[in-house]
């Protein structure tokens, strides 16, 4: 979860929720895309693919997207906004003179398509006079004409206003009634409705599913002038409106108490213990800084792998296509040969794209490569990275691993994070077990402040919920916690992650990269992990 | 089209108004005319060029609202969006807190539109691509950098009378510099609304000295240091502060703004008498729009007078409810200052760290706003007033409430923006006593 631009707040000020402002627009009913069917986006995207050729392209793909985007923003009992956005249009890349070009346009027309297909051309060969080496493109079978759904149950988007405005005043209700100051809770909704054709023969139609509904508890102490927050416990998924219906079956009680969840939430019992979880915060001891073995939830870890594995295995990074914003990566290509030690041989991280629920599940990515799973770090050893079909043959890859991804059809697709995750243990270990070798230790909860420096080595995390742990036992909630970490000796530092029984997702809804900025949905799955020697830091201040 | 003169975009505002039946409308047309380009490793990666334009139609039945926005502007096309927005609005909620369109405002119009800068073309984007890549290539240094620049203009209308409209420019250009063997990095930034202030060739020149001499850095052990940031290192801390200084959150206990036992600390001396902040739309270098979001008229206010906080943002329900007068929300900060330049300061100091620039800034503690971050492409170790040798990139974790008490010396203000910011800021670089730098970054 990046950055940038984008970012807004909603108005819940310091510690609020930071929203991106998308581009989109409330168009009329009678003027949605919807209406074109597939047969209809297929004329426009041959138009396009036609007019490239004949233009002199190489190779051409077309996305012609309809994103629809729901948000319903709440405060205790009021609604503040209600706000669905619809963005349509045609994004046009080319291959001219060995170089990319691109285009996009909004007016879905044979003849605007056609235009804009020539202007990207035109920037290619105007961009060739200054490329260096031309593009190499790893080669993709065409598939013809296919589709793809992510497999929801209820799409969020035909869930009336009503409803979920019900939902979430019922939801900042109970908060308030386990006492609660105040609480902003939000729900997202996003359908991303993709064609994507090229040169290859490719014919893609695919319908694609998100839902996020985070929320935040305050309690003040009005005496003390002090207050604190407590956030959801949710993860953002590629669910529908299902996620929310909160099934027995699906709550964890971990042994310090807190309930989380696996593949459905139960909001309002989140957001009563969040209310009285922020009340106990108020008065928990303050952290004494030092070493302490880690014991984090998937809640937790999700934040910590995308930061410091998801980010610096993304090959562009590693080659230095993203230094003026995000950063480069220290896991250069030369670790990759010498089979460097990322983490212990507990650590084994997957990417992949296909993993039922998760944000990144896709059939294809935005260049029409078929998605799959793959090893970043095999038992601690660095073996792969993420990349897009420009940049495979720099592996000796012989295909692209499908990490393609652009936020709207006038964005221009590029690497972005495939879902990075934490394989469990392979032998029988739930975090009961895990924390009665713990004497010293914290056991985090939640996702809080995050932040790494632009090689990915040096990083800071917070959390939601602190509990000190004394031989094996939790003793009592602490606050004031953040760990700091050099990422290779963190990693180095997993001693033991509990078995699949205990693996969840957690999820960034809108993680930034590019200029100009694009957003994107990743999940990232884990069990429980211990971390032993980690580095605290109290963070407790006082203004006088 | 999508960039509209006065008269035509009042036609189509007005259309707008005259169309809908609700109890109240706001229109607003907004549309841009920019682009952009790309590069790395001494290499054009992308350029693009974005036009757009949209209205945006808020109409009220009693206390609910709906808004539609539409990008078609033909007579059936405003139409079709007023009724959008209708229908909207019988759908919504009843809001609470609903506030009435905005009474006519007077608006004195701000130097915020540069004909140059409107007028750039692919060409010059280019050139700015190859003024930074040719002495990179010569030198053994690998560019990386970017360059967006646009027109836009704003127009907006009520139901009530009230009217505005005015143009804008803006060019913003980053560029990193890392010496190709890795062990060097250094940036530079300009934010401006007329390019014909923008020299390439020029600012290249400071990545370049910066990539190069912080080739070899040593390690310093973290811990409170006296530092010099300079003006893009405090701009991303200060204009992070800024979200606490909203009325409704302070009064309601949840800022550090907030007072022990309930209400603000409007008035209270909270940072070293130094700290004047102000927000001026009409600043001859720093102009922004005379409206906010809202369409409130902005107005030349005090934000922090001495170290006083002089002012907190009241939304129009906070305002009325407190009886307070709401005024438009500051669209650019511009810190008080001197005449010295970073180097000045440097000059006067006997042991310090100069700060280039800090990066991925989060908040750690809404109560203190505690912030941790980074610092990025050039740090250095300055001993008897001058810089000995490059240091590790830090780690911070500060509070700019506590950062603005430890002042010993303010320089002279520079335009500069901040990463994450929407503010346009006249921020000048400080040396600051005490930093807390808590732990060191391999990163280069």
């Amino acid at each position: 979860m990046d950055r940038r631009d984008f970012l807004k707040l909603t108005g819940a000020g310091l510690g609020g929720l930071m929203l991106p402002a998308f581009a989109g627009r409330v168009i009329a009913a009678e003027q949605l895309l919807s209406k074109l069917d597939v047969g209809t986006k297929k004329k426009l995207a041959d138009v396009a693919l036609q007019a490239a050729k004949a233009g002199g392209a190489k190779y051409c793909d077309v996305r012609i997207g309809r994103y629809l985007r729901q948000f319903v923003v709440t405060r205790e009992d009021k609604v503040q906004n209600v706000v669905n956005t619809e963005s349509c249009g045609i994004g046009i890349r080319v291959i001219a003179n060995g170089t990319w070009g691109f285009a996009a346009t909004s007016e879905l027309t044979p003849d605007a398509v056609a235009k804009a297909a020539k202007q990207a051309v035109a920037i290619a060969k105007a961009n060739s006079k200054v490329q260096a080496k031309p593009v190499e493109l790893a080669p993709v079978k065409g598939v013809g004409e296919v589709s793809w759904a992510t497999p929801i149950v209820k799409n969020a988007m035909a869930v009336p206003i009503k409803d979920k405005v019900d939902l979430l005043l019922g939801v900042n209700a109970d908060a308030m009634k386990a006492g609660a100051s105040f609480i902003n809770s939000i729900l997202f909704a996003v359908n991303e409705q993709k064609y994507f054709a090229s040169t290859d023969g490719s014919y893609i139609d695919q319908d694609v599913h998100r839902i996020w509904a985070p929320m935040q508890v305050t309690a003040v102490d009005k005496g003390t002038g002090k207050f604190r927050i407590r956030a959801g416990l949710s993860a953002p998924r590629g669910m529908g409106f299902e996620y929310l219906d909160g099934k027995k079956e699906d709550k964890v009680e971990l042994p310090c108490g807190a309930t989380l969840y696996r593949d459905s939430y139960d909001m309002r019992e989140d957001a009563i213990a969040a209310a009285k979880q922020a009340k106990e915060k108020l008065t928990a001891q303050s952290v004494k800084p030092g070493k302490y073995d880690l014991m984090l939830d998937p809640s937790h870890t999700w934040l910590t792998i995308h930061e410091s594995v998801g980010h610096p295995t993304e090959l562009d990074r590693v080659l230095g296509y993203e230094a003026n914003y995000a950063g480069t990566s220290f896991a250069t290509l030369d670790k990759w040969r010498d089979k460097f030690k990322y983490g212990s041989d507990k650590v084994t991280i997957t990417a992949d794209k296909i993993a039922k629920g998760t944000l990144g599940a896709v059939g294809y990515d935005d260049e029409g490569v078929k998605t799959g799973k793959w090893d970043l770090i095999k038992d601690g050893v660095l073996v792969n990275y993420q990349v897009i079909r420009d940049q495979a043959h720099i592996l000796g890859l012989k295909a692209s691993q499908g990490c393609c991804y652009a936020d709207s059809w006038s964005s221009v697709q590029f690497q972005r994070m495939a879902n990075v995750s934490l394989q469990p243990g392979k032998d029988k270990l739930t975090p009961n077990e895990m924390i009665k070798d713990i004497e010293n230790g914290i056991y985090i909860v939640g996702d809080g402040s995050f932040s790494i420096d632009q090689q990915r080595y040096n990083a800071q995390f917070g959390g939601q919920l602190f509990y000190e742990i004394k031989n094996g036992k939790v003793t009592q909630p602490i606050e004031d916690v953040a760990y700091q970490i050099r990422t290779p000796e963190f990693w180095n530092s997993c001693v033991a992650v509990c078995d699949e029984s205990d693996f969840r997702y957690g999820g960034s809804f809108f993680d930034g990269k590019g200029q100009p900025g694009q957003v994107s949905a990743v999940s990232h799955g884990s069990s429980t992990a211990r971390f032993n020697g980690a580095n605290v830091i109290n963070t407790a201040r006082s203004l006088g | 089209m999508t960039i509209y003169s006065e008269q035509d975009a009042k036609a189509i505002l007005d259309k707008a108004i005259k169309a809908s039946k609700a109890d109240e409308c706001t229109a607003t047309l907004s549309g841009s005319n920019g682009g952009n380009i790309r590069y790395a490793l001494n290499s054009v990666s992308t350029s693009g060029h974005v036009s757009d334009c949209d209205l945006a139609v808020e109409v009220a039945f009693g206390k609910r609202t709906g808004t539609a926005t539409i990008n078609s502007f033909d007579d059936a096309s405003i139409e079709a969006v007023v009724r959008r927005a209708e229908e909207l609005a019988k759908l919504a909620p009843e809001n609470p807190e609903f506030m009435p369109a905005i009474d006519k405002q007077t608006y004195k119009a701000s130097d915020t539109f540069a004909q140059k800068t409107a007028d750039i073309a692919p060409e010059y984007r280019a050139s700015v691509a190859a003024a930074c890549i040719e002495p990179c290539r010569k030198d053994k240094l690998t560019a990386a950098g970017f360059l967006e620049d646009g027109q836009e203009f704003s127009a907006i209308a009520n139901s009530k009378g009230n009217f505005g409209y005015q143009k804008s420019t803006s060019m913003d250009f980053t560029c990193t510099v890392r010496t190709d063997d890795g062990k060097g990095s250094g940036w530079v930034a300009r934010n401006l609304g007329d390019v014909s202030k923008f020299d390439a060739k020029s600012d290249i020149q400071t990545a370049i000295q910066k990539a190069k001499g912080s080739v070899d850095a040593k390690a310093l052990e973290p811990g409170k240091y006296t530092v010099i940031m300079e003006p893009a290192a405090t701009a991303g801390l200060i204009s992070f502060m800024m979200f606490g200084f909203d009325a409704r959150q302070a009064d309601e206990g949840r800022s550090f703004l907030s007072k022990k036992g309930g209400g603000n600390k409007l008035g209270e001396k909270l940072f070293d008498e130094r700290v004047s902040i102000h927000a001026d739309p009409w600043h001859p270098e720093a102009a922004v729009l005379p409206w906010d979001g809202e369409g409130l008229a902005r107005e030349r206010t005090s934000i922090v007078d001495k170290g006083k906080v002089d002012y907190l943002h009241y939304s129009r329900y906070w305002a009325q409810k407190q009886g307070k007068r709401a005024v438009g929300q500051p669209g650019n900060l511009i810190m008080a200052g001197g005449d010295k330049s970073t180097m000045d300061l440097v000059r006067g100091t006997k042991k310090g760290v100069l700060v280039t620039r800090t990066w991925y800034i989060r908040l750690v503690d809404p109560q203190t706003v505690l912030l941790t971050g980074l610092t990025r492409d050039g740090t250095f170790y300055i001993e008897d007033g001058e810089i000995k040798y490059p240091i590790k990139n830090f780690r911070f974790n500060e509070s700019p409430a506590i950062m603005l008490n430890n002042i010993e010396e303010i320089g002279k203000p520079v335009r500069v923006k901040g990463d994450e910011s929407s503010f346009i800021m006249m921020v000048p670089p400080m040396k600051i006593r005490d930093f807390t730098f808590s732990s060191l970054s391999d990163a280069v």
